[in-house]
């Protein structure tokens, strides 16, 4: 029983804050359907002109197929990696585990734009040896992208892992079960829907980013952030507003699928 | 009871990641530390310029200064709405979930384009403040410090609700209860119990909010509209537009100094949150 509920002020303080959150995804969506080609309110009339351009123009959907295979590909080797790296460190735990996580970390910690030039410089490197997988290529963008995501992924099935009872995995070693078969058949099942969110978030995480993508792209690999960018910089182009009204509605589309897949887990062990 | 037969597997599980790191994060990063003192000639001439360099320190001041400011508002408006999210009733805590996380969960783009699009001068506020008879002509509300301070504090409000709310929701239900008891008045017990039972999570989300506004690049930069540059947004400069990557690679290094003092500092702080505050 909580003896001290929020009063009035503290109602009124939290929701204006909210009110402060939500501003300016709600901006976006009158701009959206300005007919003109300023970034002006609509007056009078509607339009989706600024909707059809991204259909209609190929840069737009170009870089949407870019971000999304990038965005893909990034997913797989971010999760991939850091499943196996929280196995280990969920079956090791000795000391220095703490000292290993602490340094899978850094790419969360250390500010993008060091982790930007860092990636800078490993991609012009690797851009010598040939141009198809350094600065400015779709392997490049991927390998800088999994860097950045995958400190967040780590986390998430660190945070799974946290979770699961040990006895289960403690009844399959007394049974005689291998390590693979420890893994395959009793962790991972049960940490499933962990790493499923974190395949999501990298792949949302990539799809976004835009600090180190600005750093190791040029004139090749446009993702969408990076076209949106030159957009936003020089004279603020309305498609924009379009397409952060299509972003903001997949990705509480995404929240909303992921919470109604959340549910049946929570209903199971209760 | 853990057995050595499960060592070796568990180390070669953590390997892959690990080695994946050290190539492609680590060893960079002392490539660049090596530009810092090697271009365009060898020595320490760049962290002379970092030190004495007029326009690189008015950044760096800009940059703090901002930072701070940025860091107290963040951290108190995330304050009251932890506040009201881990102790409000249901209505009020599923209302603040979606305004923190929905915004979270938005490219930082998006949010940038966002106030664009309310503060421009043909933006949202100035035409309705317009339409109105309020105003005569656009004011000027973006491209300035205030609309870049406005940005930063909408995109790490969440960072600070996390420590927060963890840090509300170790306050022990009885010294609010005894506090009561004793007669004191609601405001009483917010200010005199509730507040320093959540120090540790203040502190924490301070740290963590600075850490991370410090190296914000894309929201001051489309907000500030290249007036009000910050550290992260001179190292950009310097990398692509007139060409000086010694000093970039400097002030990388440097930040990272910086970020590192800190993180040691808000390691500190955990601990004594751990071992002295809690119960």
């Amino acid at each position: 029983m909580r003896i001290q509920r929020p009063g009035p002020v503290a109602v009124v303080l939290a929701l204006l804050v909210g009110v402060f959150l939500l501003l300016p995804l709600l901006a976006v969506v009158p701009i959206s359907f300005t007919p003109g080609r300023l970034l002006t309110l609509p007056k009078g009339s509607l339009s989706l002109t600024h909707y059809r351009t991204l259909f209609e123009n190929p840069d737009w959907l170009r870089s949407i197929l870019l971000s999304a295979r990038i965005g893909l590909f990034t997913s797989v080797l971010s999760t991939t990696l850091a499943t196996s790296f929280a196995l280990g460190i969920w079956m090791l735990q000795p000391r220095f585990s703490q000292l290993l996580v602490g340094f899978v970390l850094l790419p969360m910690i250390v500010p993008p734009v060091v982790s930007a030039m860092t990636l800078y410089f490993l991609l012009t490197g690797m851009s010598q040896m040939s141009h198809s997988i350094g600065f400015d290529s779709v392997v490049g963008v991927t390998l800088a992208h999994t860097v950045m995501t995958v400190p967040f992924a780590v986390v998430m099935v660190l945070v799974a892992l946290a979770q699961l009872d040990r006895r289960i995995d403690l009844a399959a070693r007394g049974m005689g079960a291998s390590v693979a078969q420890r893994i395959l058949h009793v962790i991972l099942p049960n940490i499933a829907f962990g790493v499923a969110t974190a395949a999501l978030l990298v792949f949302v995480l990539s799809w976004e980013e835009i600090g180190v993508t600005l750093f190791i792209t040029s004139v090749d690999a446009i993702t969408l952030p990076r076209l949106m960018w030159m957009g936003l910089r020089d004279n603020v182009d309305p498609a924009i507003a379009a397409i952060s009204v299509v972003l903001i509605v997949v990705t509480l589309l995404i929240l909303l699928a992921r919470m109604v897949f959340q549910r049946r887990p929570e209903f199971e062990e209760e | 009871m853990r057995s050595s037969s499960a060592f070796w597997p568990a180390l070669a599980l953590t390997a892959p990641l690990v080695l994946f790191l050290a190539f492609a994060y680590a060893l960079p990063f002392f490539g660049v530390a090596l530009w810092s003192v090697t271009l365009p000639e060898p020595g320490l001439g760049q962290y002379e310029r970092l030190v004495g360099d007029p326009l690189v320190q008015s950044v760096f001041l800009r940059t703090f200064r901002i930072c701070l400011i940025v860091t107290v508002i963040a951290v108190a408006c995330a304050y009251a709405v932890t506040y009201v999210w881990v102790r409000g009733s249901r209505l009020q805590r599923r209302l603040i979930e979606i305004c923190i996380f929905v915004p979270f969960w938005i490219s930082l783009l998006t949010r940038a384009f966002g106030w664009l699009a309310l503060l421009s001068t043909r933006g949202i506020v100035n035409s309705s403040l317009q339409a109105l008879g309020l105003t005569d002509g656009p004011l000027a509300l973006v491209r300035n410090e205030p609309s870049v301070i406005a940005g930063m504090v909408h995109v790490l409000i969440p960072f600070a609700v996390l420590p927060l709310a963890s840090a509300m929701r170790t306050v022990d239900e009885r010294m609010l209860l005894a506090a009561r008891g004793m007669g004191a008045s609601r405001l009483r017990i917010f200010w005199s119990v509730f507040v320093p039972l959540t120090l540790p999570g203040v502190i924490g989300a301070t740290l963590i909010v600075f850490v991370f506004s410090l190296g914000f690049f894309v929201t001051p930069a489309i907000l500030g509209g290249g007036r009000s540059i910050m550290v992260a947004e001179l190292v950009y400069l310097r990398m692509f537009q007139s060409p000086d990557w010694g000093l970039g690679a400097a002030i990388s290094v440097a930040l990272v100094v910086i970020v590192a003092a800190l993180m040691g500092l808000l390691a500190r702080f955990a601990r004594l949150g751990l071992t002295g505050g809690g119960r």
